[in-house]
């Protein structure tokens, strides 16, 4: 049960993106994917949620093969936040946080002021997109995506852009989502706050999985250094939180 | 405004454009006669209500098309020109002309079947390219083949009577358009329109970028059918029917987008409405244009609207787009 990828393979144009990946991701908990640029986390994200062809492989939810979900039933399923947070009109907040709604045909008003409470964008529902700034459309296009209630959120970079004030309240708000039982799937690159955040952590390197499982046991300096080519020092604060700091070539 | 509102003011607009079209000419008809067996009455019955409505649905069509476009390639540039259909009616007219088709009707076929044929072609190039780059690329490439092929056509026309007509048709015009064209044409028009009015959802998601719009459960392919289709049908009959006009599409959603909202589906209807109405009061101002022939409707259009166009650009500078 979940959502499962098994034996992913992804081609973009010549290159193998995914080799061969297998994952398995809970609902009611918070994985991280991690991994140097280039290494699949994003590519992954995409063909979980149909959007690039599988060349071998199949994702599934609970059984069902995501691929052949009927595309609206798919789009109700899985809310996909994608890393370029482009807004090409200069629509209003609440029009944009609105878009959420396409999957289910209704206004969802309720759902749209939840989301909107809950990113801590109600104050800007009256604005229109062009005078946001990243990070507050950051958080107006993660409303987007909850207003839509899916099962599954998967997120790419959802902290880009986000000042620590921000970065926080939204890890509090995945990490809520995740505890009502939406399982939250995604793509950090601070080791910092995917230490403070993962349940789970899945770590990818050459379009290939290097570790998955609990974040302290895949998150381990060997792990981190295999992963990402840096040596990383790792303290342990008193309460028990971890703070990760790269240190130079390994 | 509200959006309702703005709509039934567009509408009034355009209806009273209508009824100031078919007042309006070199006899000028007050209303009292229409009804009253005065003879002028035949100069409305047969001459403007057939124009009046051309020009209605075509602005509409075109209007409507220039909206689903720009939310398309998400480019406040856009136009139903970019699609290479204009041209490429065009082609097939200049073509009938050239080989001596004379009826109507067969220079009407040749039009729309050039339009059918080229949006075919320009589906089979687009077909899984889901970039709007190669969109636009392949457009524009079939826009340039075509008006090659129509100088071609030009050049090598047999006499300096058929190159006169050709000229006169490329101009685009409403004048002397009779029933019979509104009957080859509006069928095409509606269905095109019809199709255009099915992509609202579809533009809209695509605001936020084409993965976005597919996580929504937008399918981008049926989308890109019923913009190549729908601009085919309704842009390619208006051009067979009337040449050339342009800057309607261009124009009219850009000018509308402030008052409606930049969503791309509210965006639509005002559109269609707004293009009416533009069109209908310029055909009509051509034909109060002093002198003894008329100013062509697709010269004109370019006269006011690329200065018009201009001063709005000039107007926006420093602003971002949209």
């Amino acid at each position: 049960m979940g959502l499962i990828a098994s034996g992913v393979t992804v081609k973009l144009g010549r290159r193998t993106v995914l080799r061969d990946v297998s994952a398995a991701f809970e609902p009611g908990r918070v994985t991280v994917v991690l991994g140097a640029n280039g290494a699949g986390k994003s590519t992954l994200l995409r063909a979980a949620a149909a959007l690039v062809p599988i060349q071998a492989g199949a994702v599934t939810i609970d059984g069902g093969d995501v691929a052949r979900l009927p595309p609206r039933e798919r789009a109700g399923t899985i809310g996909y936040l994608p890393q370029d947070a482009v807004v090409h009109w200069n629509m209003q907040v609440r029009d944009l946080v609105a878009l959420g709604r396409l999957p289910h045909g209704d206004a969802g008003a309720d759902a749209i002021e939840q989301a909107l409470a809950a990113t801590r964008t109600l104050d800007l529902a009256d604005r229109s997109a062009r005078n946001l700034s990243g990070g507050e459309r950051a958080r107006v296009l993660l409303a987007r995506v909850l207003a839509g209630e899916p099962r599954w959120l998967l997120a790419d970079e959802p902290l880009a852009s986000l000042d620590p004030q921000h970065q926080l309240e939204t890890l509090e708000l995945l990490r809520n989502a995740a505890m009502a039982g939406m399982g939250v799937v995604i793509v950090l690159h601070d080791l910092t706050l995917a230490a403070a955040i993962a349940d789970d952590v899945l770590l990818l390197k050459d379009g290939q999985v290097l570790a998955q499982g609990p974040a302290e046991a895949v998150m381990t300096p060997d792990h981190l250094a295999a992963a990402y080519g840096v040596r990383v020092d790792m303290v342990v604060r008193s309460d028990g939180r971890r703070i990760i700091l790269p240190l130079g070539p390994v | 405004m509200s959006r309702s509102r703005l709509k039934l003011a567009l509408l009034m607009l355009a209806v009273l454009l209508f009824v100031g079209s078919l007042m309006a000419g070199k006899a000028w008809v007050p209303v009292d006669a229409w009804w009253s067996g005065d003879p002028r009455w035949m100069i409305i019955a047969e001459l403007r209500l057939p124009r009046a409505l051309l020009a209605a649905v075509l602005g509409g069509v075109l209007g409507l098309s220039g909206a689903v476009l720009q939310g398309w390639l998400r480019n406040p540039l856009a136009d139903p020109g970019v699609l290479g259909v204009s041209s490429a009616a065009a082609l097939g007219a200049v073509a009938a002309l050239v080989l001596g088709v004379a009826s109507q009707w067969g220079v009407f076929a040749a039009a729309m079947g050039a339009a059918i044929g080229a949006m075919a072609l320009l589906a089979a190039l687009t077909w899984r390219a889901e970039s709007a780059a190669a969109f636009v690329l392949a457009g524009s490439v079939l826009a340039s083949l075509a008006a090659a092929l129509t100088a071609f056509l030009i050049s090598i026309a047999p006499n300096p009577y058929v190159v006169a007509e050709v000229l006169d048709w490329l101009m685009g015009a409403l004048t002397d358009r009779s029933f019979a064209d509104l009957g080859y044409a509006a069928p095409f028009m509606l269905a095109g329109a019809a199709l255009l009015l099915l992509t609202g959802r579809g533009l809209d998601a695509l605001t936020l970028g084409s993965d976005a719009a597919r996580s929504l459960g937008i399918d981008l392919r049926r989308l890109q059918a019923l913009v190549i289709a729908g601009t085919g049908l309704a842009v390619g009959a208006g051009v067979a029917v009337t040449g050339v006009i342009g800057f309607v599409g261009l124009v009219v959603p850009h000018l509308l987008r402030p008052l409606v909202g930049a969503r791309p589906s509210a965006l639509l209807v005002p559109s269609a409405l707004g293009g009416a109405a533009l069109v209908l009061g310029a055909d009509t101002l051509c034909r109060l244009a002093p002198g003894p022939g008329e100013v062509r409707l697709g010269v004109a259009m370019a006269l006011i609207g690329a200065p018009f166009f201009l001063a709005l650009l000039l107007g926006e500078r420093g602003r971002s787009w949209g």
